[in-house]
């Protein structure tokens, strides 16, 4: 691509917001082990798609790296043993959810040794086929570690299948506050870059393009060098709140724009994320399944912010506790980053599989106010980065007209919040937003259920109407043997009295 | 227990009170000019204007039941009176004024549901409202007499003007584009009108630029309002779409037109610094309530309103037409918002999902 097009090509997209990024807060400190929590609870779904299934028992040894739950699907993903211990419990725990609602989770006591299960890898990963990669990468329980959790593998195979021509490697980290990509990127460069390669040998991609924030020069230089003598390419791009988008990254990297419906591998596009690059290589090179990850402890109310890595399934009090803890009430908690994360009810939840970021924020960093009536300035329509109209779909979704609110592309909201986010009147737009996805979704649950009971219904009429079809059939028969008995008897018995008079 | 909130859990810095904050900033170097130019009446007349906008806001907003003061404290009823003030003649009586911030805030901004509900500009509805209603008052224009001359108006005499109905010497002159349509009346052309014009005011098209001629506050001081809408477009509160557009639907024909027959039409400087232009395109068209929400639709909105004033202030009644074009364009903006949307990503402009390169070449 030369230099002019991509200069259109950041032209093309629109929208987007620079948030105040805050990420000076943690971006210093290199990663640091979080010391290994007294207990460890793992949820079994952690991932888009079905739960996962236990595999163990109560009581079990288990070891650091062993199968605890196995795939529950197509689309699913096995969870593993976050260190080596004993299995004390199944069952339901608070999830990782501003509800704080109970799921599914094995605890574990660890012993404290630390002990993996034992390993076979080879010397060269990429003697090993594509097909037996991706099959490694689903064994290992990797899924899609910038947010999204969709297990890996699926978009791996799915890949190779239509094959794909590019492989974006999605290093933007465009949430404000969170720094573990950055950090990875910084300290861990090399082993991304043989992630990558091996991301893009199963998907069987050409060209490999990384997109990085120009905010964070250090991780840039050093996957530069990590990257010098191989088929991997560098790229800034502006640093611009949603940058990480995929869709957005790969509009930027490539000029192409995946179409509403379609997915981005149907124009040849993969997009993996760094910290899911990392993954890969430690399950491929080490045979270690994916146990734990780094995540970013920020926030004003964080004493000593930093990056941890930390073991699947440590709760968020462990990850506070080690940053020193906090230094004043926080206003809200967050999993994940400020604009797209989810608030916590409290500290007592496992951190899991997409769990990048644990922020306590005070109320000057929330900027909380009482909505104000919307002025219609536009400010929302201008940083949309989907092309949407905010602030009429809002006043539709307001006025229970979900129709119109669909019309205005309601389905191709992204839930990105740079609408709320800019909005002056502080209008929570994204609230009303996922409000009318969730009432979208259970009027079209309602209308599946209504179309199956009369599917049923017309079933069952059709059925009494056949039993009742038969019921007549078979009298009408019974009285037609019965007529032909008769009448066979009584030409019989006529014959009979024939023969007699004869 | 925290009270459970969506994301995003951060927010841009910016309120709608500061929104209009920034905007009567950027009033204030035209105003403190034309309060200069004109004196002691022209500050009555907006103290009269502010203070009844306010007094009406509090008023509408009791008699609905609802909170007055976070209304109040939004600064949306100011700006409105503060644009009303200094789009009238300066030396016009208090109860002008009274009356056109009444009918703006009760009858064009509270009626249809206050802040961000109202179709039509209060300030402009309002001036319109006053232009038909009180035809004399509203175009009894006085020369400027800076503040500090002889023949200014004192206290006092400020006073008289405003409450007291009372007369001063200065205040037949008449504005360039009124003394413009009263010659074409009577038959006489721009090359005789124009230059009659200038020498009763004493100076030239570009002693013009500066203020020295009769006007509203809003019109004499031209290139301050300019200023001052550079300022928020550089502030990011508004956006140049909306202004340049409005300029240039102006200036375009201006200058056709006058290049056919200088003697029949007014150039494109008189024009683009006379009457309320500079004020409303700035101001007026950039009022995020009554404009379109795109950035094309704001290129149609601007341009047909300057497009409109043109027209108006060429073969309409009124020498000036600027507030009938921006409530014309007004009434238009829902439909130019129907029919002008951004792009969504991932569809053509139908809405239609784009198409696959392969699928495309297919067909």
């Amino acid at each position: 691509m030369n230099p002019l097009s991509s200069l259109f090509s950041s032209f093309r997209s629109r929208g987007g917001v620079h948030p105040d990024g805050r990420k000076q807060l943690s971006t210093e400190p290199p990663i640091r082990l979080l010391p290994l929590p007294p207990l460890l609870f793992v949820p079994l779904q952690q991932h888009v798609g079905a739960a996962a299934r236990v595999s163990v028992l109560v009581g079990d040894r288990v070891l650091k790296g062993q199968l605890i739950g196995a795939s529950g699907g197509n689309i699913s993903a096995p969870v593993h043993a976050s260190t080596s211990g004993r299995v004390v419990a199944i069952g339901d725990f608070p999830s990782p959810h501003p509800s704080g609602l109970p799921s599914a989770t094995i605890t574990i006591e660890p012993d404290g040794a630390e002990r993996w299960i034992e390993t076979r890898v080879p010397d060269d990963p990429f003697s090993l086929s594509p097909e037996e990669i991706a099959t490694r990468v689903g064994a290992a329980g990797i899924v899609g570690l910038g947010g999204a959790t969709f297990p890996s593998a699926v978009k791996l195979n799915l890949s190779r299948k239509s094959g794909i021509a590019t492989l974006i490697v999605n290093g933007g980290e465009c949430e404000p506050y969170l720094t573990c990509d950055d950090r990875l990127m910084r300290e861990r460069a090399d082993g991304i870059v043989e992630g990558i390669r091996l991301i893009a040998y199963a998907a069987g991609a050409r060209e490999i393009l990384v997109g990085i924030e120009d905010n964070k020069p250090e991780a840039i230089a050093a996957m530069r060098r990590a990257a010098a003598s191989s088929e991997v390419q560098i790229k800034v791009v502006p640093a611009m709140y949603p940058m990480g988008w995929d869709k957005r990254m790969i509009q930027v990297l490539t000029g192409k724009e995946v179409p509403a419906e379609g997915r981005s591998a149907e124009i040849g596009v993969l997009v993996h994320n760094v910290a899911t690059a990392w993954a890969v290589r430690e399950a491929i090179r080490s045979g270690r399944p994916l146990v734990s990850r780094v995540v970013t402890v920020s926030g004003a109310a964080v004493a000593a912010p930093g990056n941890l890595e930390v073991p699947i399934g440590a709760l968020a009090a462990d990850l506070i506790k080690a940053c020193r803890g906090l230094t004043s009430d926080p206003a809200r908690l967050v999993l994940g980053g400020p604009m797209m994360g989810t608030q916590l009810p409290h500290l007592k939840v496992p951190m899991v599989k997409g769990s990048s970021g644990l922020l306590a924020l005070t109320s000057k960093e929330i900027g909380l106010l009482t909505p104000a009536p919307c002025i219609r300035c536009s400010s929302c329509v201008r940083a949309c980065p989907a092309g949407l109209l905010p602030l009429e779909m809002a006043a539709h979704i307001r006025a229970a007209d979900l129709a119109s609110a669909v019309g205005l592309g309601l389905k191709d909201c992204i839930g990105c919040g740079s609408c709320s986010y800019v909005c002056p009147a502080h209008i929570p737009l994204v609230h009303y937003f996922n409000y009318a996805k969730g009432e979208l979704g259970a009027l079209e649950k309602a209308k599946l259920r209504t179309d199956a009971t009369r599917k049923l219904a017309d079933m069952r009429n059709e059925r009494m109407q056949r039993i009742a079809r038969e019921r007549e059939e078979a009298a009408r028969q019974r009285a037609a043997r019965k007529a032909e008995a008769d009448a066979a008897k009584k030409a019989a018995a006529t014959a009979a009295i024939e023969k007699e008079l004869a | 227990m925290i009270p459970l909130s969506h994301a995003p859990h951060a927010h841009a810095p910016m309120t709608v009170g500061q929104v209009m904050a920034t905007v009567l900033l950027a009033l204030i170097p035209a105003t403190l000019y034309g309060f200069w130019l004109y004196g002691w009446p022209a500050v009555f007349l907006w103290v009269v204007a502010m203070g009844t906008a306010l007094l009406a806001e509090a008023a509408a907003l009791f008699l609905q039941g609802r909170a007055a003061k976070p209304a109040l404290l939004d600064g949306s009823a100011a700006l409105t009176a503060w644009l009303l003030a200094i789009s009238l003649p300066p030396f016009a009586p208090w109860w002008i004024a009274a009356i056109g911030s009444v009918f703006a805030i009760v009858i064009a901004k509270q009626v249809f549901g206050g802040l961000g509900q109202n179709v039509f500009n209060p300030a402009m509805a309002a001036r319109v409202m006053l232009l038909i209603s009180f035809p004399v008052e509203m175009t009894l224009w006085a020369a400027p007499m800076p503040i500090t001359s002889t023949q200014a108006p004192a206290l006092m005499e400020g006073l008289a003007i405003t409450f007291g109905g009372s007369h001063w010497d200065g205040m037949a002159s008449a504005t360039l584009l009124g003394h413009v349509k009263t010659e074409f009346s009577r038959g006489i052309d721009l090359t005789t009108s124009l230059p009659a014009h200038f020498s009763a005011v004493q100076g030239g098209l570009l002693d013009a630029a500066w203020g020295s001629r009769a006007g509203s506050l809003g019109e004499t001081a031209g290139l301050l309002l300019l200023l001052g809408g550079v300022f928020l477009i550089v502030r990011g509160v508004i956006t140049w779409h909306a202004p340049v557009a409005m300029l240039l639907g102006v200036a375009a024909p201006a200058l056709l037109a006058h290049a056919l027959s200088p003697a029949h039409y007014l150039g494109v400087l008189p024009h683009l610094l006379s009457g309320g232009l500079m004020l409303a395109a700035f101001f007026i068209v950039t009022d995020p309530v009554t404009s379109p929400n795109t950035t094309a639709g704001l290129l149609v909105f601007g341009l047909l309103c300057g497009l409109l004033t043109w027209i108006i202030r060429t073969w309409g009644g009124y020498p000036e037409g600027v507030a009938f074009a921006v409530m014309i364009m007004n009434s238009l903006t829902p439909i130019i918002d129907r029919y002008v949307k951004p792009r969504i990503y991932g569809r053509d402009r139908k809405g239609q999902s784009l198409q696959l390169e392969a699928k495309r070449s297919e067909k």
